[in-house]
């Protein structure tokens, strides 16, 4: 008989392809989670992309044909000011903005002479600069004198190790970002907006069962988010070379420990709609929520950077674990297997927050 | 009583203070179109939203087909179709996009353009809900009610706020409804609407059913206990010149 073949999981489903559509036709869901976090990735991917670099400015009637001034041009590390006013260039020492003025002229007998002036603004730079010249001048000296066989000779080697780059810091937090915000924002406002115009009501109209309809939309917000990481995930990689140490595993293992704190995230976002009143209260709460994590769970800056009276509240924040699993598994190559203590703790939130929602959330 | 494909017995509805619905029984017969009358608050919707299953009852008893709100709810759910005064539908889908999602939602097959058609909406079919007018809204609202192929409909005040061409509109499509063997049972508080379309009406005030009979039978009881209109009853009615200077034409597109 027809009446007992009715299937929950296809009125669920019918509910997760509106709830979809719904949601890709609005563009605040997609701005949050999709174009912001590639923004965060972008602006922060360019700060950190410039290397060492020493800014130096030439006095200007240094002789720039001399060995001294070739060696440095072509040394890579300095950067040279050109067509800067002595005056100008003194005054932007002292300000830093440069980190050094150089001299060459030749005395008058015959030697050459290397003035080297660094600021106190910049003591570092100012340091390798002069051992940048100091190895010129020394060849310099060495060509012209006796010695065909130096006394002593150093033999440098660098061990080749794998370059964490910023974008490596940078793509794990904004996945976290990302997951944090469709998890909390999201859910937090449909079920509220569903509540309210009585969307909700008239489902209940119909015989899917409640948590069918939950589920329908939890699911259609796990799809979004499992699409928006993987763009996020490819555009990192293919476009600022993020590092997936072991490829194609690395990049499941990234995709699970999404599904993972989505799901635990999405609990947050069952709480606060059923402890918001109404749509307009919906920001506040949510953002008590997801900004502290922002900011403290190491999604911009290493927790390490933070005072050590800081450092126990971050290791209390689920986006926290989700991160540091993240980079861990990206760049260390980790399996799920070793970030299982991140997982764990996540976990134990995601029991806590459920906890809360089945006590606070409301249908009506 | 006699035995409907609706019957209500000794229902009552208590909240903290205030009890909404106080002893009330009726039953509907199958294929009629069935009016609650009554003026606002005095239980019709509350009453409404028990037989739908949507609210729990203090005591009473309550079949709909044989089935019993209390245990046979997802049963019940199956075979009406619900109009609620006030509802809403899911945001930034078009209309056979809704369609599509309660036919999910009751796991039945439609072609939204034919169930569109029948409520005149089928041009409309890639608005979403909110750029409709009312009349419009209304109109959906009753096509959603449809897509079960439902034994019964409930609509709680469906013309309410409308004007005068698109609840005549309203009219011929519950009627049209009702011929195709539907019964529906529906709420108002407009007199005109319930004379004109309504087989049966059960009159409730503070919660009480106080008659339930056919208008006219309604109307000659009152006329035979001598009662008079205090004017002179005119030929028509300024209604009647509205829509014989206005026309029929439902003006909401």
């Amino acid at each position: 008989m027809e009446k007992n073949n009715y299937s929950q999981i296809r009125a669920m489903l019918s509910l997760t392809k509106a709830s979809l559509t719904a949601l890709l036709r609005n563009p605040s869901a997609v701005v949050f989670n999709l174009v912001f976090p590639l923004i965060f990735i972008i602006v922060f991917g360019f700060i950190g992309g410039g290397g060492f670099r020493i800014d130096v400015a030439f006095e200007n009637n240094s002789d720039t044909l001399n060995p001294v001034y070739q060696g440095l041009k072509s040394s890579g590390t300095v950067k040279i000011e050109r067509d800067m006013k002595d005056d100008l260039a003194y005054s932007e020492l002292e300000k830093g903005r440069i980190d050094a003025v150089i001299g060459i002229q030749k005395d008058q007998s015959g030697k050459t002479v290397v003035n080297l002036k660094t600021t106190k603004a910049s003591p570092e730079r100012g340091s390798i600069l002069k051992m940048i010249v100091n190895e010129i001048v020394d060849k310099q000296n060495l060509a012209v004198s006796d010695v065909k066989i130096p006394k002593t000779e150093l033999k440098e080697q660098v061990v080749e190790g794998r370059k964490f780059k910023t974008i490596d810091f940078i793509l794990p937090g904004q996945l976290g970002f990302s997951l944090l915000s469709a998890g909390v924002f999201g859910t937090a406002f449909i079920f509220i907006s569903l509540r309210q115009t009585l969307v909700i009501k008239r489902f209940f109209s119909t015989p899917v069962k409640k948590v069918y309809i939950i589920l329908g939309e939890s699911l259609s917000r796990l799809i979004f988010s499992i699409f928006t990481s993987l763009i996020i995930i490819l555009i990192g990689y293919f476009f600022f070379g993020f590092t997936l140490i072991n490829g194609f595993v690395t990049f499941l293992n990234m995709m699970i420990m999404s599904v993972i704190a989505l799901l635990v995230f999405l609990g947050f976002g069952f709480v606060v709609s059923g402890i918001a009143k109404n749509e307009s209260a919906v920001p506040s709460i949510a953002n008590l929520i997801t900004l502290p994590q922002f900011l403290l769970a190491g999604t911009f800056f290493p927790i390490s950077n933070f005072p050590e009276w800081l450092q126990p509240v971050s290791h209390a924040l689920p986006l926290t674990y989700l991160n540091e699993a993240l980079r861990k598994i990206s760049f260390e190559g980790a399996g799920l297997y070793d970030v299982r203590y991140d997982i764990l703790i996540m976990a134990a939130w995601g029991v806590v927050v459920y906890a809360i929602a089945v006590k606070v959330f409301k249908w009506e | 009583m006699s035995k409907g494909i609706i019957t209500v017995r000794d229902l009552v509805k208590k909240y903290e203070k205030l009890t909404a619905v106080d002893g009330i029984s009726f039953s509907v017969k199958s294929g009629e179109i069935f009016g609650l009358l009554g003026p606002n608050g005095a239980g019709k919707t509350t009453t409404l939203e028990i037989m739908e299953t949507l609210r729990d009852k203090t005591s009473g008893e309550v079949f709909i087909d044989g089935l019993s709100v209390d245990k046979d709810q997802n049963e019940i759910k199956k075979i009406i179709g619900i109009q609620l005064q006030a509802a809403g539908y899911y945001p930034n889908l078009h209309l056979d996009e809704l369609i599509a999602l309660f036919a999910g939602l009751y796991n039945v097959n439609v072609d939204p353009d034919e169930l569109l058609k029948l409520v005149d909406l089928n041009e409309k079919k890639k608005s979403k809900f909110k750029e409709l007018s009312g009349g419009q809204k209304q109109r959906f609202s009753i096509c959603t009610t449809l897509i079960n192929d439902p034994k019964i409909i409930f609509l709680d005040e469906p013309t309410t706020g409308l004007d005068p061409q698109a609840r005549r509109n309203l009219w011929n499509l519950i009627s049209g409804i009702k011929a195709k063997g539907t019964t529906v049972m529906l709420t108002t508080h407009y007199m005109d609407e319930a004379e004109i379309l309504c087989d049966r009406v059960g009159i409730i005030d503070n919660g009480k059913i106080i008659t339930i009979d056919s208008p006219d039978n309604l109307i000659d009881d009152l006329v035979k206990k001598g009662f008079e209109r205090p004017r002179h009853v005119k030929l028509a009615s300024l209604e009647d010149v509205f829509i014989s200077l206005t026309g029929h034409a439902i003006r909401d597109e």
